[in-house]
């Protein structure tokens, strides 16, 4: 079993290195796909076989493709500057992530992990989630639909047709 | 084998038996893995013959709708003059693609190039694994097995896209556009359809969905969803989501031929070429026997007394006929183009899937009512539904019309 978490850790962290990496946009994109079904592959392996496949459905089907689609209406040419373009940029640059990696490094550090031998965890059935994402959950469910709602409405405000600009009429 | 299996009928039992026997002469630790390569096996088998013989049979209904016999020529090879109605045709079609020059542009990305008929063809197999195909027949007893499916089939159009964007042709890139747009519009009314199903059923096991539609209502009409208001037109919005995510005519946007010339296929050959061919329509079967199996009650008989004829016949029968209406599709309707598939997915199929999802519920609240009660709830549902469709319809049919072109004078 821990052979297996191995392996997954390791498509899933190389995916990810790999996707820093590439100077090609689309092939990051699609590493990313890989380091995602990876995350999904360790929820099967911890035996939540819903968050898995949810997993998969959510980002491998419908997140990858919204990516895949914004780099492709986006992209301007065909090479990207890649050296920052004065000295003291790349000091801020490598200053805020210096920043960004201690404090995230320092909190992984400093959170104490408390390992013992859990009983293995009995398995829990879709009906069983859905009965408590109906029940005690159903308020942070709703907040989370509604967060949703407001930031779909909010991207068809921004990317609605300016009727007052004659290049934008249909 | 299971102490359910063992009391079935011996010819609903008889590949499990047969599996059983082969994998018996092995020692205990192989005996699983074995057993699953075996049903994989089989799965790939029975659905590559279907494959190959639907190709033909597409060609010649086509050939008929389209008032010309199709292909009739390809004979045996070591017996002159029989011909067999050119039934041997898609052999000699599977030896010309694997023996054909393998051609990959100079400009190609060719990593990608050459994963993508690999992944495509990959992730359209997943999908078999929880679909019942009888009885006692299914790969793996998923609890989420509706959940599983939808996931396995939506890298499909990942691999697509990278077909497309890796030949470095603008036609194909144009395709992998389209399928991504195609695919984020379709998507949510696919699922959406078979959310009442679920609500009716109370759970996401394929098997279990089967079995909650057995019985029969007045002796002899059987129990299957699509014999309600909500599962009539859940399996309508089903078919036509179900034909826009195998990319099927009308929905063909991302190859259509005759404007890009093939789009993501126009760079592939041979053996490459097959891949996509062959993936293509085992997403179709595996999309159709989704449907069957949720709507039109799996591998249950028709009518009663039936049911001495194999669960697994009755599932390939109805498979059939799902895969020949799609055929007749194919002849009949003109390509979309792709505003108008668009807009049909988020302002048409959408409203009316979240409309058949109230419809679901109400008949899910309503289960008691009986006598007179039973005809104001199969109203009440089929209102429900057909008055959006209608009021939806009206509403962006303003305006438009047939159009009426005038080529000479």
């Amino acid at each position: 079993m821990t052979a297996a978490l191995v392996i997954l850790a390791l498509i899933v962290l190389t995916a990810s290195a790999a996707a820093m990496l590439q100077r090609s946009l689309i092939h990051s994109a699609l590493l990313f796909v890989v380091a995602w079904a990876g995350i999904a592959g360790f929820y099967l392996w911890a035996g939540a076989q819903f968050a898995g496949f949810a997993q998969i459905l959510v980002y491998v089907g419908a997140v990858s493709m919204v990516v895949l689609f914004a780099v492709l209406l986006t992209r301007q040419g065909d090479r990207q500057p890649w050296e920052p373009t004065s000295l003291a940029r790349g000091l801020k640059a490598l200053a805020v992530a210096g920043a960004l990696a201690g404090v995230l490094f320092g909190t992984i550090l400093a959170t104490p992990l408390e390992i013992h031998e859990l009983a293995p965890p009995e398995s829990v059935t879709v009906k069983q989630i859905g009965e408590s994402l109906m029940g005690h959950h159903a308020a942070a469910l709703l907040i989370v639909g509604l967060i949703l709602t407001v930031a779909l409405i909010g991207a068809v405000v921004i990317a609605s047709v300016d009727n007052d600009n004659p290049e934008d009429a249909p | 084998m299971s102490a359910d299996v063992a009391a079935l009928p011996f010819l609903e039992r008889a590949p499990i038996e047969l599996r059983d026997a082969l994998v018996a002469y092995l020692p205990e630790s192989l005996q699983w893995l074995v057993g699953s390569l075996l049903s994989i096996v089989a799965i790939l088998a029975v659905f590559g013959t279907l494959f190959a013989f639907t190709t033909i049979a597409e060609r010649k209904l086509l050939g008929r709708v389209q008032n010309r016999p199709g292909p009739n020529r390809t004979g045996l090879p070591w017996l002159k003059g029989v011909k067999l109605w050119g039934l041997s045709q898609p052999f000699a079609d599977a030896v010309k693609a694997i023996t054909k020059e393998d051609v990959v542009p100079a400009g190609a990305d060719k990593l990608l190039h050459f994963l993508a008929p690999v992944t495509v063809l990959a992730f359209s197999l997943l999908g078999y694994a929880v679909l019942p195909f009888g009885r006692a027949l299914v790969g793996a007893e998923l609890d989420a097995g509706l959940l599983y499916f939808f996931a396995a089939g939506t890298a499909t159009e990942l691999a697509i896209f990278m077909a497309g964007w890796s030949s470095r042709n603008k036609y194909s890139i144009l395709a992998a556009m389209r399928a991504l747009a195609q695919l984020i519009s379709y998507e949510l009314p696919l699922i959406l359809s078979v959310v009442p199903v679920v609500i009716a059923a109370g759970t996401l096991s394929l098997p279990a969905i089967v079995l909650s539609q057995g019985g029969w209502s007045l002796g002899f009409l059987p129990q299957w969803h699509v014999f309600t208001p909500w599962g009539a037109a859940g399996f309508l919005i089903f078919l036509v989501s179900a034909l826009a995510e195998s990319n099927r005519s009308p929905f063909d946007l991302p190859e259509a031929e005759s404007e890009l010339i093939a789009g993501h296929l126009t760079e592939y050959s041979g053996f490459k070429y097959a891949l996509f061919f062959m993936a293509e329509y085992l997403g179709l079967f595996a999309l159709s026997g989704l449907g069957i199996t949720v709507f039109l009650g799996g591998w249950q008989a028709p009518l009663p007394g039936l049911e001495f004829v194999p669960s697994y016949l009755w599932f390939l029968g109805k498979l059939v006929l799902m895969v020949c209406f799609f055929i007749w599709i194919r002849g009949t309707l003109l390509r979309l183009r792709i505003d108008q598939l668009t807009r049909l997915s988020w302002q048409f199929l959408v409203p009316l899937a979240l409309a058949n999802l109230a419809n679901g519920v109400f008949w899910a609240l309503t289960p008691g009512w009986s006598g007179p009660l039973a005809l104001v709830r199969w109203a009440v549902s089929a209102a429900i539904i057909l008055v959006p469709f209608v009021l939806i319809g009206r509403h962006l049919g303003e305006g438009r019309g047939l159009r009426h072109y005038t080529y000479a004078t």
